[in-house]
């Protein structure tokens, strides 16, 4: 009875992880549009999943589903932060099985592997937000990471590619032993790996136990690498440039939104006792990221290294918030990733979309006067750099606008200082891109990719931006029931 | 009045300029020049009827449009107040208007852009119609800046020419030292009168006449203050002595826009604005010696500058600068009446000689230089006849009891205005005014035997191409010269008759010891026959000079040396704002620009942080050197700064 009530709690992951064995079956049927069919069996298993996250049924077996209900023990929690954050991973996973497509066939590496691969990282990033154990957290982690390290180095015959999965897998590597070490340092103290109990132990532990401290900067310092936070961030211009295309986009969406919630719920569940130690952390890794991710990316010249270091510094504007820590930071967090994955999803698009002679566009230079031969696109693209910038009245000035507000209600005004300044450095790239797109000559032809899958999520990220405008209630709402769910609890 | 004739006569022309504007070439020239000139027509017309019905039939029409501004004690609305001073204007302005617009079919017809042009001169009459029907001093003042910016457009509708650029640009800046005063003027009234409505202000005037008020540091006579202060505006936009020196440069733009603007309204709006605030520069008669002064000193200094200009347009220019102080020493010596009626029969016969001059241009294919006409009279016999009457009005020829044109009366009843004031200023404003009467006779017909007659100066080529204007730029000239003609005799009556006291109803005020007007009659037969004395004198000397002794000029010129440069210069008025006014401004402009902005606010500023940030952004870029060992580091770093921070903390 007990094992079954388990189950159903984790019904979706359990569906998702059989639903992907399955396909790694039908990868092996050798035909040529395996890739295809593996693909749009992705996606439907994507959808299967998020229809099983938030049927009825299940959420009556789970009382309603309000309160969190916990599975396997205490090793694994189902509460409405983990389904609104599981929606948006699902859907920023099967907008990026969309961007793909084209892409691999273009550069023949079309493997049924690929979406195979990208649906076990987001198996991993369900587990790891609904994580409720330090052994779970990192069972999710690493299963999320290993297939991201095969997923940057999937183009294995460029050296580019390889190189990015190389170094990513290294410093992962080394991420994980820091989180490890963190993790056992805090069990040595604390005799637990449970969150609930570590918080209770936390509460009654002198504030000021160094142990317990150090184990603390490690678990975050590891999380901070999985958010590419400054100075943990390093990695993430190299292998966004190196990673195949349509991969940089899916690790700037869903494992970013996987991350910052877990780092959510680790701060807030065990580690909130030690609140006046780690947002100390988190506010400077907060300001450090916004500042570098906006004055590095003025010197870029690669787009794609351009939109690493945009989101280097959206982690940045995410973790303010998540350093505001009451119900209006962390539901503006809530809402800012549900507005930015989509933004960074749209631009990727029309990155991949864009090609000369074949080859993929690469250099920001290459976008000059695509606004005359694809007025639409160019149009798209436009509106994800106004977004992006906080140009009102598009979703991404309100994504800002919440968390900077939050920031003020909470008397962090030099926060929300720093973040609107950035933001308007940051403006620069995104607009200077505008510019070369709508005045400069262009000097080659550049065309645009017919695939259907990528002109569709460049569409739909295109009109949610707008959409967002007149009717955001649906995200705001979620995101703010999410938050009130996760806090009562 | 069935129809809503105040309105028809203010908003047709606006309706005129916001379609033909906004049409532009969508429209074509013809429409344009139609829909403009039917508006303006129409307008023309109405205000006719108003007059009849303001003037003659003795109403006065207020008409609430809008309110406007409403903040604490400050009450102002958009609405039209027309009485008998209005209803005069209205007149003038849409009656020599419209003729402006007939002409300018016919002179502009080869421009390529006729609609904006005809806009442009519609859209002025809107503003000007505005600044005659206000009732207080801000629409007024709306109105006076509206002109401002249509005379900057018309004067600059030429913009390729550098010259035209400049002369809009100096109109305009020397116009708003003007209208600095009309502004501090108004604040004054608001702070005396705690209103800006005309009938409020006239209202307290006389209860308020030896108050003192405070203006920079001293403790000066209030409605003294308040008027001289307004009165600067009014010279400014009048072209009085001082803030003259645009007029002239005025006329780079296209002559319709000379004769309408810069002749028969725009320039008068001064003369307007001090008669329809009589009542309260009747009780601050300093403020009334002063502009009598400055108009006597701006009348004889333009008339002897317009001795010696050779450009056709700038003599008249120079007798329209000349002719606005006959009317301001008129207000100055209360004789408001007597202003108004010069300005109404100037209005006529100026409008004539301007369009009659472009007439002359246009035959003479753009030639505006008088040294380069001459003999052209059988070429051109009706323009010649119009330009005879147009000259004869404006040096006030004709008999005492008999009949004369338009400019003999006013001007001789200001000339007996004057004198019967019997004040020093008035006395003085006679003298200065009967010497620039003669010079008036002399460069008139200076300008038309150089003009016509002589042996031709002009090449061959023009000479070949000169030829009479079409009817539709003579037409237009035969109401302006039946004005001329006749407009003196039939409205004596009106502006220095009998009729006066009902005519004006309260349009105007004088404090009755001062009715000068009245006293006119009555000075000594030799004052009045002085002017024309003076004109037929002037008239002969002139014939003596060009016609019969024609070495004279240039003998007369070496022999004056000295004082022939000053006046042909101008008396140095240009160079001298130049360097006390344009260089210093400029050199303070300099040092701004150069030590402020570039080598100040740019320089640590702007330029300053934006530099930084691309240095900046270089070096957080150069972080990213591709060694894993390096990035690795920082991590490790990282967590060992967080550690010591927390460890140091304790």
């Amino acid at each position: 009875m007990d094992n079954l009530h388990s189950l159903m709690i984790v019904l979706p992951e359990v569906s998702l992880a059989a639903l992907g064995l399955l396909l790694l079956l039908v990868g092996l049927v050798n035909r040529s549009n395996t890739t295809h069919v593996v693909s749009a069996l992705t996606v439907l298993s994507f959808i299967i999943t998020a229809a099983t996250l938030i049927s009825p049924h299940r959420l009556s077996f789970l009382m309603g589903g309000t309160a969190p209900v916990f599975a396997f023990g205490t090793m694994f929690v189902d509460d409405t932060l983990a389904r609104f954050i599981k929606l948006l991973i699902l859907a920023a996973s099967a907008l990026s099985v969309f961007l793909s497509g084209g892409y691999l066939e273009n550069h023949k590496i079309a493997r049924p592997e690929y979406p195979v691969l990208i649906l076990f990282a987001t198996l991993g990033m369900m587990l790891m937000v609904s994580a409720s154990d330090m052994i779970a957290l990192y069972v999710g982690l690493e299963l999320q990471s290993l297939a991201l390290y095969v997923l940057a180095a999937f183009q294995r015959d460029d050296a580019k590619s390889s190189e990015s999965g190389l170094k990513y897998f290294v410093l992962g590597a080394l991420s994980s032993g820091l989180l490890l070490y963190g993790i056992s340092l805090l069990y040595g103290y604390a005799g637990t790996t449970d969150f609930v109990k570590l918080s209770f132990v936390f509460k009654d532990a002198a504030p000021h136990t160094i142990g317990l401290t150090i184990g603390l900067v490690f678990v975050t310092a590891a999380l901070a690498f999985k958010v590419s936070a400054v100075p943990f961030h390093m990695w993430t211009p190299d292998v966004y440039e190196g990673a195949p295309t349509p991969v940089a986009a899916f690790f700037a969406s869903a494992p970013k939104m996987a991350a910052l919630v877990l780092f959510l719920r680790l701060l807030r569940e065990p580690f909130m006792p030690l609140a006046m130690e780690w947002q100390q952390i988190v506010v400077f890794i907060a300001v450090a990221s916004m500042l570098l991710g906006s004055f590095a990316g003025l010197a870029q010249k690669s787009v794609k290294r351009l939109m690493a270091y945009s989101s280097i510094a959206n982690v940045g504007y995410a973790l303010s918030a998540l350093a505001i820590m009451n119900k209006d930071g962390l539901s503006a967090m809530l809402i800012y990733l549900a507005i930015y994955f989509v933004n960074t999803l749209g631009a990727f698009g029309v990155i991949i979309s864009l090609r000369k002679q074949g080859q993929q566009v690469e250099a920001i230079e290459d976008f000059a006067g695509i606004a005359k031969k694809n007025p639409l696109l160019a149009l798209a693209m436009t509106v994800f750099m106004f977004s992006l910038a906080g140009v009102p009245p598009l979703a991404g000035f309100f994504g800002k606008y919440f968390i900077f507000l939050a920031a003020v209600k909470a008397g962090m005004v030099p926060l929300a200082v720093i973040a609107v300044v950035t933001s308007v450095v940051a403006a620069f790239y995104y607009l200077r891109l505008i510019k070369v797109m709508y005045f400069d000559e262009s000097k080659q032809i550049i065309d645009a990719c017919p695939c259907f899958g990528v002109r569709a999520t460049v569409t739909l990220a295109a009109l949610y931006m707008i959409i967002f405008t007149v009717w955001p209630q649906p995200i705001i709402d979620g995101a703010i029931a999410a938050i009130s769910g996760f806090i009562r609890g | 009045m069935t129809l809503p004739l105040d309105l028809i006569a203010v908003f047709a022309p606006l309706l005129g300029a916001i379609i033909v504007g906004l049409g532009n070439r969508a429209l074509g020239d013809r429409a344009a020049q139609i829909i403009t000139c039917a508006l303006m027509l129409c307008a023309a017309t109405a205000s006719v009827m108003l007059f009849n019905y303001v003037a003659l039939e003795h109403h006065v029409l207020d008409r609430m449009l809008l309110p406007w501004i409403q903040s604490g004690t400050l009450n102002v609305s958009w609405a039209l107040h027309i009485d008998t001073l209005t209803a005069v204007m209205l007149v003038v302005v849409n009656g020599v208007s419209s003729m402006v617009h007939i002409y300018s079919v016919g002179y502009m017809s080869h421009d390529k852009s006729i609609p904006r042009f005809m806009a442009y001169l519609s859209l002025f009459s809107f503003f000007m119609l505005m600044l005659v029907t206000s009732s207080n001093l801000l629409q007024m003042f709306f109105g006076w800046e509206g002109v401002g910016v249509a005379s900057y457009l018309l004067i600059n509708f030429w913009f390729h020419k550098t010259s035209a650029n400049n002369a809009s640009i100096k109109a305009f800046l020397v116009n708003r030292v003007g209208d600095f005063g009309f502004m501090l003027g108004i604040f004054g009234c608001y702070l005396l009168f705690d209103s800006i409505q005309f009938t409020d202000i006239f209202a307290r005037a006389p209860q308020l006449a030896d108050t003192q008020i405070i203006f920079l540091g001293h403790n000066l006579p209030a409605l003294t203050t308040v008027c001289l202060l307004l009165f600067v505006g009014a010279m400014g936009k009048s072209a009085q002595l001082g803030l003259h020196t645009w007029l002239p440069d005025a006329m780079e733009g296209p002559t319709p826009v000379s004769a309408l603007i810069h002749a028969a309204t725009m320039v008068t709006a001064g003369v307007f604005m001090v008669s329809r605030l009589s009542p309260l520069f009747e009780y601050a008669p300093s403020a009334l010696a002063v502009v009598a002064v400055v108009g006597a000193l701006t009348c004889i200094v333009a008339a002897s500058i317009g001795l010696t200009q050779f450009d056709i347009k700038r003599v008249i220019a120079y007798s329209t600068m000349s002719q606005l102080g006959y009317m301001f020493f008129a207000a100055g010596v209360s004789a408001y009446s007597a202003a108004v009626f010069h300005l109404m029969t100037h209005a006529f016969f100026k409008a004539l000689l301007f369009l009659g001059a472009g007439s002359v241009i246009h035959a003479m294919s753009g030639e505006q230089d008088m040294r380069k006409m001459g003999g052209i009279w059988k070429i051109i016999p009706k323009t010649y006849t119009l330009m005879w009457i147009g000259s004869l009005a404006l040096a006030g020829i004709g008999i005492d009891g008999v009949f004369g044109f338009a400019g003999f009366y006013s001007k001789d009843l200001i000339l007996e205005s004057a004198i019967a004031s019997g004040t020093w200023y008035g006395q003085l404003a006679y003298v200065l005014g009967l010497a620039a009467a003669f010079m008036t006779a002399f460069y008139s017909w200076r300008l038309i035997i150089m003009t016509f007659h002589g042996k031709s100066r002009a090449d061959h080529h023009t000479l070949d191409h000169a030829h009479e204007s079409p009817l539709v730029i003579l037409l237009p000239l035969v109401p302006l010269a039946l004005g001329a003609v006749f407009a003196g005799y039939c409205a004596w009556n009106w502006f220095g008759g009998e009729g006066r006291a009902v005519f004006w109803g309260h349009a105007l005020f004088v404090v009755p010891e001062r009715d000068t007007v009245a006293a006119a009659e009555h000075v000594d037969e030799i004052y009045k026959w002085l002017p024309l004395l003076m004109g037929v004198s002037g008239i002969t000397l002139a014939y003596v000079f060009y016609a019969v002794k024609t070495d004279w000029p240039a003998k007369c010129a070496s022999s004056l040396g000295a004082a022939y440069r000053a006046v042909y210069n101008k008396y140095y008025f240009d160079e001298a704002y130049d360097y006390l006014f344009v260089r210093t401004a400029r050199k303070l402009g300099d040092f701004l620009w150069k030590r402020g902005d570039d080598g100040f606010i740019d320089r640590f500023g702007p330029d300053g942080v934006a530099g930084a940030v691309v240095r900046l952004a270089q070096r957080a870029s150069a972080i990213e050197t591709g060694y894993v060992y390096h990035y690795a580091f920082a991590m490790v770093i990282g967590v060992a700064v967080f550690i010591s921070w927390f460890w140091l903390k304790g």
